[in-house]
C-alpha cells in the first residue's frame, strides 16, 4: 500500500451509535407479528431412561397450540447433530438428536417443546408436562467414567471412553534419561460457564407455500446452521436463509448448530407459522455448551541450569454427555503445548471419556489457554525447582528469533517473532527488579506480594484450506466481495459474523485504504447468508486474518479494474496509471485525474468501458493464506495476597502483545481487555459444580461468579507489531490472546506470593477459601 | 385477573391491561416496544435491564409491572435529545466503553445514578458503582473510562467551558 492512513487509526466504532440507544435489534428484539411461543421442556435427571411422556394435561392447557417429544418428532430429523473431526477423526461418538430419544443424559437434555400464543402460556403448560425418568446411576467424574464398572452412557459406544489418541516426537526416553530434574504436576481445567451477557435465542419461520425457511439465531456461525438446517431438515439449501442480527456475545458459546435452532424450525414447519425460542439464564447455564473440563498430567524433564529437555502431558478432557460439533476441538491444547520453546521431546496423550453433564465446546481459546496453562506453569515449576529465576528459564527455552520459521515437534510451522521483545518491555514496565526487592522486603514484614509471568504464543486464523480440512473437516478460508456503487459508494461483504468485535468499522477501514473512497462511504455486511458466498463464520481469532485479509484483496482487484477504465478513460497505457487517494493517473501529470467515482459512473456505462470488458466494479474473493498466524506476547500479574482472608487483589496487569498489524489499536485493545478479564475469571472466580447426583450446583449467576468491575484492575497495555509474513496485511489474531495469556500469569503470581508456605501450586479458581487453606496447611508456619 | 397499569416513559403515557405476575422489564419491552432494555439474566444480577423510575435506578426484571402503576420511568431509548447523545453514551462511544452492545444500555442507566449521586468519583467509586451490572466483553477498562470521561462534561459547570473546549 502506498498510502495507510485508515489501517493503524482508531476511528471510533461505527456500531456504536445504535447499541449505545438501545435501537440495536438483537434476536428477541425482532418484530413479531402472529408468533408462536417455544418453551424446552428439559431433563431433571442426569441419566436415566424415559419411562413415559405424558402431554396431555399441557395440550389442554390455555393458549397451547402444539406440545412435541423426541420420539413424536424423531422421523423428521434427516440426520442427527453434526459432529466435525477435530483432529481426532478415530473418536467413538453417539447419534445426537436436538431432543432425547429413549434416555436423557444431562441435566438440561431437552425432552419435549411447548408452543402455545404467548411465553407466559408456553411456560404454564411446560409444568404441565409429566415425564416419568427410571434414573440409572450418573458418571460425573472424568476418571471414574472409564473405571470398569462404570455406568455407560451410550450403549452404542460401548463405553465412555471416546478415544486415547497420542501427540509424540522426539526420545522422551532420552529426555529423562538425560534429565537432573524430574517434576511431575497435576493442573486442572476446571469446567466453565461461557456466559455471554446476551443468552441465545432463535426465531424461525417456515413460509409453506413459498417452500423457504428463515432463521434469525444468536449465533457465530449463521453459514454452518445454513448448511446443517438444510440437511438435518431435509430442506435444499438453496431455500434456507440464515440471519444473525446483532449479538450480544459469543465466547465460543455461540458456535455450533445447536438443538433449538432445529427445534423451532421443525416447529414452524408443522405449524405453518413463525416460532420463538429465547433461553433464559437458568436454562443457559445448563443448555448451551461449557468450556474447558479437562485435567492435565505432565511430567517435566529438564536440567539444572533451567533447560526443558522434554514433557509428557496427559490431558484427560470431558466431552459431556455427547460429542458436540467440536466437541474434540480442544485437543488443539495438545498439538501447540510447546508454547514459545525449544525442547527434545514431546510425548502427549489425550483421553476423551463421557459424562452425565452439559457437553463441552470451544470456550474463548479453546485448548490454546489450556495449552499455554500447561506450558507456561512447567516454566515457573522448572524455575522453582532449579532456582532459576522464571525469567531466566523462560529466555533459556525461548524460540531464538534465528529459529524462525521455527518447526514445532509436532510438525506446526510459527510464522515470525522475537519473543524476546516483548518480555523485555513488559519486565521494564513493571520494574522487575524493583518489584523482586520489594516482594523480599515484604516477605519480613509477613505480607505477600507475586509476580506472575506468561509469555503465550497462540495458532489462530483458522486457516489454510488444506490443514483445516484435516483437522476439522472442512476447508476454512476467507471471504469477502466488495462492491463499489454507480455513485462511488461501496459495500463490503464479510463471511465473517462478529458479536462485538467491530468489523463494521474495522473492514471499511481495510477497503478506504485500497479504493481512496472515504471510510464513511463504505458499508460493511455480515451475518446474512442471502447477501453474498458461503463465509466461514467467526471463531478462533480468525477474522482479521482471513476475511479482513480477503477485503484487502478484493479491493485490490477492485483497484486493477478501476485502473484499467481510468487508462481508457485517460488514453493511456494501463501500465501508466498510478492510482492512489481515491484517483487515477498517468504517472508524472496528476492534475489530470480522474476519481473512482468517476471511474465508478464509466463503470457503469458499456461506451465509455474498454472493449470487451465487462461492467460494474466488484471483486469476490476466496483467500487461503499459507499458514496460520502466531500472535505472541508477555504478560505480567503482580498480586498482594491479603494474609488474614487470603483474598488475591491484582495490584498490576501488564500486557505487551504482538498480533502484527493493528488496523485499529482502539479496537485490538478492547478485545485484549475484555480476553485478559475471561482469563482472570477462570483465575479467580469462575467454576461450574456439578454435585455426586449430576446436579449443577451453579446454575445462576448468584453462584457462578463472573468478575464484576469491582474485581479487575485497569491493564497497561503496550504493543510491539512484527507483521505475519502469510496475509498481505500482515495481521494476526486478537480476540482470545488475553484469555489464553492471563490465567497462568495470575496463578503463577499466586504461586510466587505462597513460596513461603511451601507452595508449589493452586487450582483454580484460586479463591480466598483455598488460599487460606494453603498459608495454613501446616498450621500456619512457613517453611 | 388482568390489572391495569399506567406509567410514563421517556414522556410518553402508556396504559394497558397486564398480567399481575408480568415484569416490569416485559412491560417496557412488550407493551410499551422499547427493546432498548435489555434481559440478561432472572437472578437481578447482571443489570441488563436497568432502568430510571421515579428518579432511582432499578433493575427492571426485580419488579412487577404493576408495582410500576402511575411512575415516571426513563430508559436508554429516553437519554439522548434529538440527534445528541446522552454524554454517557457519547463517552461510552468515544472511549470504546462496548463492543456487543447488550449490556450498555443498563451499564449507561446505572452509570448515569452513579454520577448524579457522585459527580466526581474516583475509579474505585465507579468500580464499586458498577458492581450491579456484568459486562462479558469490555473486562470494563474502557467502561470506567468512559465513565470518568462523562464526569467531566458533566461536572457543574462543565457546558459554560464547553465551547472553548470545542474551538
Amino acid at each position: 500500500m502506498a498510502i495507510s492512513q485508515m489501517v493503524g487509526a482508531s476511528i471510533k466504532r461505527r456500531e456504536d451509535p445504535r447499541l449505545v440507544t438501545g435501537t440495536g435489534s438483537y434476536v428477541d428484539d425482532l418484530p413479531q407479528t402472529a408468533i408462536v411461543h417455544m418453551v424446552v421442556v428439559r431433563s431433571t435427571d442426569p441419566h436415566a431412561r424415559i419411562a413415559g411422556i405424558d402431554t396431555s394435561r399441557a395440550k389442554e392447557a390455555d393458549g397451547v397450540i402444539a406440545v412435541f417429544t423426541g420420539k413424536e418428532l424423531l422421523s423428521e430429523f434427516g440426520a442427527p447433530l453434526p459432529v466435525t473431526d477435530c483432529f481426532v477423526p478415530t473418536k467413538k461418538y453417539p447419534k445426537h438428536y436436538p431432543l432425547a430419544i429413549d434416555k436423557v443424559r444431562y441435566v438440561g437434555e431437552p425432552v419435549a417443546i411447548v408452543l402455545a400464543s404467548s411465553l407466559s402460556a408456553a411456560q404454564d403448560a411446560a409444568e404441565r408436562v409429566e415425564v416419568r425418568y427410571d434414573s440409572l446411576p450418573p458418571v460425573v467424574d472424568i476418571e471414574k467414567a472409564i473405571e470398569k464398572g462404570a455406568p455407560v452412557l451410550h450403549d452404542d459406544v460401548g463405553s465412555n471412553l471416546s478415544y486415547d489418541v497420542k501427540f509424540a516426537a522426539g526420545d522422551i526416553e532420552a529426555a529423562f534419561r538425560e534429565a537432573e530434574v524430574k517434576i511431575t504436576q497435576r493442573l486442572i481445567q476446571q469446567r466453565l460457564i461461557p456466559f455471554a451477557v446476551e443468552p441465545r435465542g432463535v426465531v424461525a419461520d417456515y413460509k409453506p407455500w413459498a417452500r423457504k425457511l428463515t432463521i434469525w439465531s444468536s449465533t457465530q456461525i449463521p453459514h454452518f446452521v445454513k448448511v446443517w438446517a438444510a440437511v438435518i431438515l431435509g430442506i435444499p439449501e438453496s431455500d434456507v436463509r440464515v440471519i444473525a442480527p446483532e449479538v450480544g456475545g459469543g465466547f465460543g458459546s455461540k458456535i455450533r448448530v445447536y438443538p433449538e435452532e432445529i427445534m423451532t424450525a421443525l416447529a414452524s414447519r408443522r405449524l405453518g407459522r413463525p416460532v420463538k425460542w429465547i433461553e433464559d439464564r437458568g436454562e443457559n447455564t445448563k443448555a448451551t455448551h461449557h468450556g474447558r473440563s479437562q485435567i492435565w498430567d505432565v511430567e517435566i524433564a529438564a536440567k539444572r541450569d533451567g533447560t526443558v529437555l522434554g514433557i509428557r502431558p496427559t490431558q484427560w478432557l470431558d466431552l459431556g454427555a455427547y460429542c458436540s460439533q467440536f466437541g474434540t476441538f480442544q485437543v488443539l491444547g495438545m498439538l501447540v503445548a510447546q508454547g514459545a520453546y525449544r525442547m527434545k521431546a514431546f510425548d502427549g496423550r489425550a483421553v476423551g471419556v463421557f459424562t452425565n453433564r452439559t457437553p463441552t465446546d470451544a470456550y474463548r481459546g479453546a485448548g490454546r489457554p489450556e495449552a499455554t496453562y500447561l506450558i507456561e506453569r512447567v516454566m515457573d515449576l522448572v524455575a522453582r525447582e532449579t532456582g532459576i529465576d522464571p525469567v531466566e528459564v523462560r529466555r533459556k527455552n525461548f524460540v531464538r528469533l534465528e529459529d524462525q520459521p521455527f518447526t514445532t515437534l509436532l510438525g506446526l510451522t510459527y510464522d515470525s517473532g522475537d519473543y524476546r521483545i516483548t518480555l523485555d518491555r513488559a519486565l521494564q514496565m513493571v520494574d522487575y527488579q524493583g518489584l523482586r526487592r520489594e516482594q523480599a522486603e515484604k516477605r519480613k514484614q509477613g505480607k505477600y506480594l507475586g509476580i506472575g509471568l506468561s509469555t503465550y504464543i497462540e495458532i489462530c486464523g483458522l486457516g489454510p484450506a488444506v490443514p483445516t480440512q484435516a483437522a476439522v473437516g472442512v476447508s476454512l478460508w476467507g471471504m469477502s466481495v466488495v462492491n463499489v456503487h454507480f455513485t462511488g459508494k461501496a459495500t463490503v461483504i464479510i463471511g465473517s459474523s462478529p458479536h462485538g468485535q467491530g468489523h463494521e468499522t474495522t473492514y471499511a477501514q481495510v477497503a478506504a485504504d485500497v479504493l481512496g473512497i472515504p471510510v464513511e462511504d463504505i458499508d460493511v455486511q455480515h451475518g446474512d447468508t442471502a447477501i453474498g458466498p458461503m463465509g466461514m463464520d467467526t471463531y478462533g481469532s480468525r477474522s482479521t486474518a482471513l476475511d479482513g485479509n480477503a477485503v484487502h484483496i478484493s479491493a485490490m482487484k477492485v483497484q486493477e479494474k478501476a485502473k484499467k477504465i481510468a487508462a481508457h478513460l485517460l488514453e493511456a497505457a494501463e501500465g501508466d496509471i498510478v492510482y492512489e487517494g481515491g484517483k487515477a493517473y498517468v504517472k508524472g501529470t496528476p492534475s489530470k485525474a480522474v476519481t473512482i467515482q468517476e471511474i465508478a459512473v464509466a463503470a457503469f456505462q458499456t461506451s465509455r468501458l474498454p472493449k470487451g470488458m465487462e461492467g460494474g466494479l466488484e471483486a469476490t474473493t476466496f483467500f487461503d493464506p499459507t499458514n496460520f498466524v502466531w500472535p505472541f506476547g508477555a504478560h505480567i500479574a503482580v498480586v498482594e495476597i491479603d494474609a488474614d482472608t487470603g483474598a488475591t487483589r491484582i495490584r498490576r496487569y501488564v500486557a505487551v502483545d504482538d498480533c502484527g498489524t493493528r488496523i485499529n489499536p482502539m479496537v485490538v485493545d478492547g478485545q485484549l481487555h475484555g480476553g485478559i478479564a475471561q482469563g482472570i475469571g477462570q483465575a479467580l472466580f469462575e467454576e461450574a459444580v456439578y454435585d455426586e447426583a449430576g446436579q449443577l450446583r451453579t446454575a445462576s449467576l448468584v453462584d457462578y461468579l463472573v468478575p464484576t468491575a469491582a474485581d479487575l484492575p485497569s491493564f497497561e497495555l503496550e504493543a510491539t507489531i512484527t507483521p505475519s509474513p502469510v496475509n498481505p496485511l500482515g495481521t494476526k489474531g486478537i480476540g482470545e490472546a488475553g484469555t489464553i495469556a492471563s490465567s497462568p500469569a495470575i496463578i503463577n503470581a499466586i504461586v510466587d506470593a505462597l513460596a513461603p508456605f511451601g507452595v508449589k501450586d493452586i487450582t483454580m479458581p484460586a479463591t480466598p477459601e483455598k488460599v487460606w487453606q494453603l498459608m495454613h496447611r501446616n498450621g500456619g508456619t512457613k517453611r | 385477573m388482568r390489572r391495569r397499569v399506567a406509567v410514563t416513559i421517556n414522556g410518553t403515557g402508556y396504559e394497558h391491561e397486564v398480567e399481575p405476575r408480568t415484569l416490569l422489564v416485559y412491560y417496557i419491552r412488550e407493551q410499551a416496544g422499547l427493546t432498548g432494555t435489555h434481559i440478561g439474566c432472572d437472578t437481578s444480577n447482571c443489570g441488563a435491564c436497568t432502568v430510571e423510575l421515579d428518579g432511582h435506578t432499578v433493575k427492571s426484571c426485580t419488579m412487577f409491572a404493576v408495582q410500576a402503576d402511575g411512575a415516571q420511568i426513563t430508559t436508554i431509548e429516553g437519554l439522548a435529545k434529538g440527534s445528541t447523545l446522552h454524554p454517557l453514551q457519547q463517552a461510552f462511544w468515544d472511549e470504546h466503553g462496548l463492543q456487543c452492545g447488550f449490556c450498555t444500555p443498563g451499564m449507561i442507566m446505572a452509570a448515569k445514578q452513579l454520577l448524579e449521586r457522585n459527580p466526581n468519583p474516583s475509579e474505585r467509586e465507579i468500580r464499586l458503582g458498577l458492581e450491579g451490572n456484568l459486562c462479558r466483553c469490555t473486562g470494563y477498562h474502557n467502561i470506567v473510562k468512559a465513565i470518568q470521561a462523562a464526569a467531566k462534561v458533566m461536572a457543574p459547570g462543565a457546558e459554560a467551558k464547553a465551547p472553548a473546549s470545542v474551538s
